[in-house]
């Protein structure tokens, strides 16, 4: 298969790129990073550019970065660097853990945390760790640096607040307590690996003693993926117990907007037991 | 809208190559349409099956998802690229345990394996099986390629020493 013709440029650094996406108006400008969602949407001719600018050499989008009290993550970093690299480990398992589980080797080589992020697929595994994490996006246009949320940023599927002339150049991680426990658990579809339902936990846990902080993410299910807030506010101070879990996990699927899905008892059904699955891990993993 | 062209150069199984083609060529193309470096396969071409795995600068990845542009200054290693005089030790154990049926999709997976002995020179098992997660067999149900995999392991670790010794 091939794309559509266009016009190919390569930006050198963070001020050439803007000037590309700033471009006359006339022409549609999308960027290229890893490529591995855009390039399929390209060859199925769902998505048309007349212009690919190839951010590879911008060195603004690289690095993993410890600052005070953040992670800074570039946004071309790729999955197989999230799931290698020491920092990424040491600080943010959760994320170590999730892009360990993206498609296969090959994809984890190209594809990035960014393009992943603004390709806005609603069942995209990033999204979760990201949520769970508490994490905020760093977008540079013409008129300077804005941070947003993730809930912020995603809109619909495949659309984002990313306005045409800004670049998403970096996630920045909040440094997890010590104390953090977290986990991710996913249901890939046999065929293309995508979650059909993810979910991601974070919070300070010991065995026998209530959550605190806890924050459930879903991903797959609906038009984006969401923070669980009803389910979080269902464990929060509560001693963890088998009851408890099959309780938040009823809770999980009145808050997910599935009111769209074809498919809807099936999905309501792999959410709760995915829920429910994914806060036994979790507490199977507090030591 | 005009066709857009322009100069791709990159090196190809340690030779440079310049080529004067649309952006829109995937590699995948270039290799095979350009370069007539034929192992390299489409199978899907939607980046599922991992028949036209390559390595760029070392590493496994599906040149139907990837512009021949972006490797611009970068090396691409194809099956064709494997054998130095000898037949390299990933496909003498493809010969050697019976690794391919109709043969299809095996240039991508020797490079697939290529990346995975790189990172784990003694595999486990699941670990072979995990790293073949990315390419697709309809013949062997895999089991031979595994074994493959496993043997080419042993005969890499055997030349490790004097990596210039002929092998087989």
């Amino acid at each position: 298969m091939r794309t559509a013709p266009f016009e190919y440029h390569r930006a050198q650094d963070l001020d050439d790129a803007l000037e590309w996406l700033a471009g006359d108006g006339d022409r549609d400008v999308k960027i290229l990073a890893g490529g591995h969602s855009l390039l399929p949407l390209m060859k199925l001719k769902l998505a048309t550019p007349t212009v690919l600018l190839d951010v590879q050499d911008v060195p603004e989008l690289r690095g993993i970065l410890l600052e005070s009290g953040w992670v800074r993550i570039g946004a071309l970093t790729r999955y197989v660097d999230l799931t290698r690299d020491a920092t990424v480990g040491d600080s943010l398992p959760l994320l170590s853990q999730v892009a360990a589980t993206v498609a296969d080797i090959q994809v984890r080589n190209r594809g990035t945390i960014g393009g992943s992020l603004c390709h806005a697929d609603p069942a995209a595994d990033i999204p979760a760790a990201v949520l769970a994490l508490d994490a905020r996006l760093v977008l540079v246009g013409p008129r300077g640096e804005r941070r947003v949320n993730l809930d912020e940023f995603t809109v619909a599927p495949f659309l984002t607040v990313l306005e045409p002339t800004e670049i998403l150049t970096a996630i920045e991680f909040p440094i997890p307590l010590q104390s953090q426990q977290s986990t991710y658990l996913k249901r890939p579809h046999p065929a293309s690996g995508y979650p059909v339902v993810g979910v991601a936990i974070t919070g300070d846990a010991s065995p026998h003693e209530p959550l605190s902080n806890v924050r459930v993410a879903v991903t797959g299910i609906g038009p984006k993926a969401y923070r669980a807030e009803k389910t979080e506010g269902t464990l929060k101070g509560q001693v963890p117990t088998p009851e408890l879990f099959r309780a938040a996990a009823d809770v999980a699927i009145t808050e997910a907007n599935m009111s769209d899905e074809p498919d809807l008892s099936y999905r309501e059904q792999l959410t709760r037991v995915y829920v429910e699955r994914a806060l036994y891990q979790f507490y199977g993993g507090v030591a | 809208m005009e066709h857009h062209r322009m100069e791709v150069t990159m090196t190809v199984n340690g030779r440079s190559v310049s080529r004067d083609i649309e952006p829109r060529v995937l590699l995948v193309h270039f290799l095979r349409d350009e370069l007539q470096l034929t192992g390299t396969h489409v199978g899907c071409d939607t980046s599922q099956c991992g028949s036209c795995t390559v390595l760029i600068d070392g590493e496994a990845v599906k040149s139907c998802t990837v512009l021949a542009v972006q490797c611009m200054g970068q090396s691409v290693t194809t099956i064709e690229g494997l054998e130095q005089g000898s037949l390299h030790p990933m496909q003498e154990a493809f010969r050697e345990k019976h690794g391919l049926q109709c043969g299809f999709c095996t240039p991508g997976v020797m490079m697939t394996a290529i990346q995975l002995l790189k990172q784990h020179p003694n595999p486990t098992e699941s670990e072979i099986r995990e790293g073949l997660d990315g390419v697709l067999c309809r013949c062997t149900g895999y089991e031979t390629i595994v074994r493959s995999i496993q043997h080419a392991a042993g005969l890499m670790a055997d030349q490790e020493p004097q990596p210039e010794e002929e092998v087989g």
